[in-house]
């Protein structure tokens, strides 16, 4: 592998600030005209614990995290440190410089805080130097930084020496540092970052990696899919969020509940869950443009209010982060197994629409489609990603948001055209009426002159009220569904799905969600070294793009259905979907907490186009087709 | 008066009639039950207060009682079980010129939903919360409630249920409900006296309703005779008072399970801000209900990109 990439890790504890440093570092790559790819690893806990976040950056398109990193800056963790923790978390203290030091790649960069680690408590650390040709610079990260200023400094001394070590100027990072600070603590950093430079610079060197050099042809910007769910919200004219804190979910609600009230809009934080979606179908009756969402756990609580959506045709957004499972499973992981859960939670014959973007753009476009299609046609819509895509940052064409906003609230009625509308004999609206136009029957909301009307969770008549007639029952069933079929043409306009690689390939890839653009990579890889294969990436997950899945899966031989679950979700839903594939779809699959990474799904190809039956030497199981 | 929401706040006179439906729908409930004085009650008040039917939105939950809105006039939304709360407090936040209630049973609103009862209560919506107290579920056929009386039978609790009843005044009180009545099913003036307070009232009313199950529980003469706490002399206190309304609150719950009904206002804090006030002075709400906005096409919406300059 050659080294045109830099990726950059920063390992250290929860609470120590490696968030915030990435993020300015990831900025900082990304202004000298880089690409930019975070992907961020942490601990359920408030301090301390192992967290780390990779800041991958090249000169061109990057879609995943790569395949380790060869750039460790080991921070040493502020919490392990407390002596009296030390026997409750053993040699907690030296993981960042430990944990997962084997996928450090050959000849790679190792900068520790010495005044914090010590390389005598790394088991077999100088052997495994010299075995990988490491180049290692320890620096006492931490008297440095308390010379010029606060302790907490040290991770800006821990960048200036990353900048000292692969040649990178000081510029954008010195920009950075003054956009979000100023006095005596800009002075302070500024001092800390010169001084480790300057200390790095005037060591030996015997290392090759360098940052690489990039231009962009326009500004971008540095966005999450958090961002990109939360600012598609804004331009539809969403302005009501209700929620209760989970991770990861609460990344997306905590952007739109800190944007909200300076434009008016209205975010509230309630009692539990179900609570939440409730009050989104609430505002959204009362005229609102309204959203809820959460994580696996939380979502579970929305079932009856997401059922109750549907039954009254009240649009509704709905996003579902989803983490490991089952129950409270890993929090801070991520996995793809809460895809049956989104499309099948809720008694009776659900009428929903789903979406899984696989990036920050996917996540803009899809949330947009979502609000859309749940205003136009009364039905709630789930945006569906997890806790990779969540907190993933990459960057984007500034311009990529220069949107129009769509506030629109579909057939929904003015006071006047409701002087024109349905009603029955005695004056009351007929807010469901049996035969309509894509079974889409327009709206009113309460305080308006001639539209009152009763919504109800029970089958109801044309003007809402209870009943039980089975021609009526028959008939706004058939008038629901129907609405689902003029999504599913609606959506084949809009084309969501992605088909990339070797277009005459006869083998396949099949993902969805956040692990496309790793496939992507892998699918990349595979074709420069000579092989042969194309991917389909799938976004819309209900109502399912059969006839877009069917023409993939038929113009191959065999397809690798690659998916963070451990029950092949995915792979059931397109054989259910499509029907008659089963024989041509194996499983890549990997439940472990950690996404793919390209490498493990070009070993998973290499393996199946040898004949299969080989288990991966990665964390991943590969599992036949039907009746190999 | 509001441009797209020309039935709010719209002054003239109302009559009792507007608030029932042009097409009575044959009620479900059972000769002699007690949901029937809350219909007539919460008409009376509505027409009192002058209110359109199209300014009403009245969220129920399941039960005989979730049946309200069926054969009640206005803007409805017949929830689920327990849920009316979240769905009617999010419609006044959404549009707080709308006269919301919210009504459900005693199991709806104490047991299933007694977390949103809370948290409803604490926030202090300004909106009236009517709970049909039966002391047992009807709809359902009989079954032991939170209400119910310790020792009560049923086919769920065949050796007799071993819970004390919850406390729903106490409740209410410590939850932090501003406005807490007690009244009866079988005393029409003071049901809709006590609807009319609670409507006007700037703050989240709740009125323990005790409609008589006459199927499954209670008839009618078993509520009778009541009390009304400020008119008897046995009973003095303060409804401004916490400690002493808490007291007689407590009474009034032992009370009822002695064969004492025990009803009127119990509680009132006039002084404490509503939750769309408290928003509004931190500028967590617009002055402007949000609905309008939508109806609005002079309104400038505001754009993502204008935030982008701090991803650069």
């Amino acid at each position: 592998m050659t080294d045109d990439e830099l990726i950059w890790r920063v390992a250290g504890g929860s609470g120590d600030g490696i968030d915030s440093t990435s993020q300015n570092f990831a900025k900082a790559l990304m202004r000298s005209g880089l690409d930019v790819f975070t992907h961020r690893h942490y601990p359920s806990r408030i301090r301390g614990g192992h967290t780390y976040v990779e800041i991958r950056a090249k000169d061109g398109n990057v879609t995943s995290r790569g395949d380790g990193y060869n750039f460790l800056l080991a921070l040493g963790d502020s919490f392990a440190r407390n002596p009296s923790e030390h026997a409750v978390y053993g040699d907690e203290e030296v993981k960042p410089l430990s944990e997962n030091l084997d996928d450090l790649r050959e000849g790679g960069i190792i900068v520790y805080d010495e005044g914090l680690l010590d390389v005598e408590d790394v088991p077999n650390f100088e052997e495994r130097v010299e075995e990988n040709n490491w180049h290692v610079y320890p620096l006492d990260l931490r008297a440095l930084a308390k010379e010029h200023g606060r302790e907490v400094m040290r991770n800006t001394a821990g960048v200036g020496a990353t900048a000292a070590l692969v040649d990178m100027d000081l510029e954008h990072i010195e920009d950075l540092m003054s956009d979000a600070m100023g006095g005596e603590i800009l002075e302070q950093n500024l001092e800390v970052l010169h001084d480790a430079y300057e200390q790095v610079n005037a060591m030996d060197q015997s290392h090759d990696l360098t940052v690489p050099t990039g231009e962009h042809d326009e500004e971008q910007v540095l966005v999450s899919g958090s961002h990109g769910i939360a600012y598609a919200a804004i331009d539809a004219g969403c302005r009501f969020i209700a929620g209760y804190p989970m991770t990861p979910w609460t990344d997306a609600y905590t952007i739109m509940t800190n944007l909200l009230p300076d434009m008016g809009g209205i975010s509230e934080q309630v009692e539990d869950e179900l609570a939440a979606a409730a009050m989104a179908v609430g505002a959204s009756h009362a005229g609102a443009k309204a959203m809820s969402g959460s994580s696996g756990g939380g979502f579970s609580l929305m079932s009856e209010p997401l059922g109750l959506a549907e039954m009254t045709e009240t649009p509704l957004v709905l996003l579902e982060a989803m983490r490991a499972g089952p129950s409270t499973g890993m929090p801070t992981k991520p996995e793809q197994a809460d895809l049956e859960h989104i499309l099948y939670t809720s008694q009776g014959d659900s009428h929903r629409v789903a979406f899984g973007p696989s990036d920050p753009k996917e996540c803009y476009e899809q949330t947009r489609t979502a609000f859309e299609i749940a205003w136009e046609y009364q039905i709630p819509a789930i945006v569906v990603y997890d806790q990779k895509l969540s907190g993933e940052y990459r960057n984007v064409d500034a311009s990529f948001f220069d949107r129009e906003p769509n506030p629109s609230l579909g057939k929904t009625l003015t006071e006047a055209e409701i002087e024109e509308a349905a009603h029955d004999a005695t004056g009351k609206f007929e807010r469901y009426q049996h035969d309509v136009e894509d079974g889409v029957s327009p709206r009113t909301v309460p305080g308006q002159k001639g539209g009152r009307y009763l919504a109800s969770g029970n089958e109801h008549w044309p003007t809402g009220h209870i009943a039980e007639d089975p021609d009526n029952r028959t008939a706004q069933v058939e008038r629901r569904l129907e609405k689902l079929d003029a999504i599913h043409e609606d959506l084949e306009d809009r084309d969501q799905q992605v088909v990339y690689g070797d277009e005459d390939a006869d083998f396949g890839l099949i993902a969805w969600g956040s692990q496309q653009g790793t496939v992507e990579e892998a699918v990349a890889r595979l074709n420069d070294n000579g092989n042969s294969v194309k991917a389909l990436g799938v976004s819309d997950l209900s109502p399912f793009p059969v006839e877009e899945v069917r023409a993939f899966v038929d113009s191959v031989d065999e397809a690798i259905v690659v998916e963070m679950s451990s029950t092949k979700q995915f792979r059931g839903l397109i054989q259910k979907e499509v029907g008659g594939v089963a024989t041509k779809l194996s499983s890549l699959l990997k439940y472990n907490g950690n996404p793919f990474e390209p490498a493990e799904i070009v070993e998973a190809v290499e393996i199946e186009q040898n004949g299969g039956g080989e288990q991966p030497t990665a964390q991943t199981t590969l599992e036949p087709a039907a009746g190999d | 008066m509001s441009k797209a929401f020309s039935a709010i706040g719209e002054e003239r006179d109302v009559e009792r009639d507007e608030f029932t439906p042009g097409i009575e729908p044959q009620p479900t409930w059972c000769p002699g039950c007690g949901d029937f004085g809350v219909l007539k009650a919460l008409k009376g008040a509505m027409a009192e207060l002058g209110k359109d039917p199209e300014e009403v939105l009245l969220c129920t939950g399941i039960g005989c009682s979730g049946k309200l809105n069926s054969y009640f006039e206005s803007y409805g939304f017949h929830t689920i079980h327990g849920r009316s709360l979240p769905v009617a407090r999010a419609a006044k936040v959404a549009n707080h010129d709308l006269e919301v209630v919210a009504a459900g049973g005693d199991g709806d609103g104490y047991g299933i939903g007694g977390n949103h009862f809370t948290h409803s209560a604490r926030e202090n919506h300004d909106m009236t919360y009517i709970v049909f107290n039966n002391e047992v579920f009807g709809l359902t056929k009989g079954q032991t409630s939170p209400t119910s009386p310790k020792g009560h039978k049923s086919k769920t609790q065949p050796h007799g249920n071993a819970k004390d009843p919850v406390r729903p005044l106490s409740m209410s009180l410590s939850a932090g409900a501003s406005y807490i009545a007690r009244t009866a099913a079988v005393n029409p003036n003071q049901a809709q006296e006590i609807i009319v307070e609670a409507i006007e009232h700037d703050g989240f009313s709740h009125i323990d309703f005790l409609t008589q199950c006459p199927t499954w529980n209670k008839d009618a003469k078993q509520y009778v005779p009541y009390v009304d706490v400020q008119e008897s002399d046995d009973y003095d206190f303060d409804v401004t008072d916490r400690r002493e309304a808490s007291e007689m609150m407590y009474e009034t719950e032992d009370k009822l399970y002695e064969g004492t009904v025990l009803t009127g206002r119990y509680y009132q804090d006039s002084e404490r801000n509503s939750y769309q006030a408290e928003k509004q002075q931190r500028g967590d709400m617009p002055d402007e209900p949000l609905a309008e906005r939508y109806f609005d096409e002079d309104y400038e919406w505001e754009r993502s990109y204008d935030l982008i300059d701090r991803h650069k």
